[in-house]
């Protein structure tokens, strides 16, 4: 059986920046993963719908806007309420040490990662949390 | 464990996974697909196809605003190339769809090719099932940005949109053999960038010139702009009345009639071609005569036939198919 593992990379909230998001969505294509991206701007609402629609494996949100502890929770919640909390959340952007700590031991980011993390390690997390079966 | 009942009452997280597992070949993906199949054949599924940029996730995007307007259920099957490097994709359609993103009346879903090369993935055929049963009376699916000979979508849409842009190409594009000649509807999208005239005479004097078209359908021609809000309210008309003419006709039947008969086929061959390979490899002097056909002892022409003779002989003796 040909498993691809599905991501959806979203940009919630308003923040405008998406080099980032293209970037991680550009690398985690190369790795050999189908990567659905949806664009700026979208609402946590949107984001789990996708995720639903779309079956992904894993959500990546890229957050610079600072609302990260807002949204995070946020759309864990959906998820939770949809049935989907096995959809696995991540993270990335500009987010302090200490909220980065919050969310992952809150449970509602299973990773995150900050500025200078390198695609290879963003790569290999996906590949060793995504649960195959 | 996936149940077809949770489908039909229009679940759509069992939905979507049941489109994974058939898109990942899984485990049960036949037994599913004969349990949904007699639910399926309600909806009228659109094809829109043209090449890259030509503005069809956005038409798309009217197109499923103009069928929430009259109420009906819709699906959407948008589909982008895989790398044949990485065998990983971007699949960025759903971005201009967004603003349907939560309607309950709408399920969008992205596929990549995974290797195929018609513009439609070869898992998509089954999902539109999928898709069917669960309840969408309009299904759309969006083809790959295509060059002049992905044509697949012509054996999957009841109505097929060819979008095309204001100049692009001049009129020995039209008479080109490929996807000029797969339109049920011609839709010049982005007409709001001018010199749509030319590019309609030439599609005329294409259609003028093929005997094709006596008396039966003749691809009307579109003019929109997304961008402009005009010609979807004449494109989706036009598209309601390719239906009533292709019911009244029964000319949808009869295209039924032969994707069924292709389906039928090609899922056979699909298995015969796993057999005969499962039969190849399984002779174990095959690395012998890999040799002798290195070394031109032997010919393909003459080994071809012993396989399939070798194989026609072993049904009889109790082979499982």
């Amino acid at each position: 059986m040909a498993r691809k593992i599905r991501v959806l990379v979203a940009k919630p909230g308003l923040d405008g920046h998406d080099r980032g998001a293209r970037v991680i969505a550009r690398g985690l294509r190369d790795a050999g993963m189908e990567v659905v991206y949806t664009g700026l701007h979208q609402t946590p609402e949107q984001i789990v719908e996708a995720a639903i629609q779309e079956d992904v494996d894993v959500v990546g949100l890229s957050i610079l806007s600072g609302a990260h502890m807002t949204l995070f929770p946020r759309i864990y919640d959906l998820l939770k309420e949809n049935g989907a909390e096995d959809i696995m959340v991540m993270g990335g952007g500009t987010i302090p040490e200490a909220d980065v700590k919050a969310l992952i031991e809150g449970g509602w980011a299973a990773q995150i990662f900050t500025p200078g993390a390198t695609l290879e390690s963003i790569v290999d997390w996906i590949n060793t949390n995504v649960n195959l079966n | 464990m996936l149940q077809v009942s949770k489908l039909l009452e229009g679940d759509k997280r069992t939905a979507a996974k049941m489109i994974t597992l058939i898109e990942n070949d899984g485990e049960g993906k036949q037994q599913l697909l004969s349990e949904i199949y007699p639910h399926t054949g309600r909806a009228h599924v659109i094809g829109v196809t043209g090449s890259p940029g030509a503005g069809k996730s956005s038409l798309t995007d009217e197109l499923i605003k103009r069928a929430r307007g009259d109420n009906r259920k819709v699906g959407v099957i948008a589909v982008d190339p895989t790398s044949p490097i990485s065998g990983g994709a971007l699949l960025g359609d759903r971005i201009r769809m967004q603003e349907h993103a939560l309607d309950k009346g709408v399920f969008i879903r992205s596929m990549g090719t995974r290797g195929s090369l018609g513009g439609l993935a070869r898992a998509t055929r089954d999902v539109v099932k999928v898709l069917d049963a669960y309840g969408c009376e309009i299904i759309i699916v969006e083809t790959v940005g295509v060059g002049q000979s992905e044509l697949d979508i012509m054996h999957y849409a009841d109505t097929t949109l060819v979008v095309l842009t204001p100049g692009a190409g001049d009129h020995i594009q039209t008479i080109k053999a490929g996807i000029m000649e797969i339109a049920d509807i011609f839709v010049i999208n982005k007409c709001d960038l001018g010199n749509t005239k030319k590019m309609m005479i030439d599609i005329a004097q294409m259609l003028d010139m093929s005997p094709r078209f006596d008396g039966r359908w003749r691809p009307p021609v579109a003019e929109t702009s997304v961008k402009n809000n005009t010609g979807i309210e004449e494109l989706w008309s036009l598209i309601g009345q390719h239906l009533e003419y292709t019911q009244k006709s029964g000319e949808l039947d009869q295209s039924v009639r032969n994707r069924l008969s292709m389906e039928v086929v090609e899922m056979a061959e699909e298995e015969v071609r796993r057999l005969l390979w499962e039969q190849f490899n399984k002779n174990g002097s095959m690395d012998d005569l890999l040799d002798k056909l290195a070394q031109r002892e032997a010919d393909p022409y003459n080994e071809a036939r012993k396989l399939v003779q070798n194989f026609i002989c072993q049904i009889p003796n109790g082979k499982e198919l």
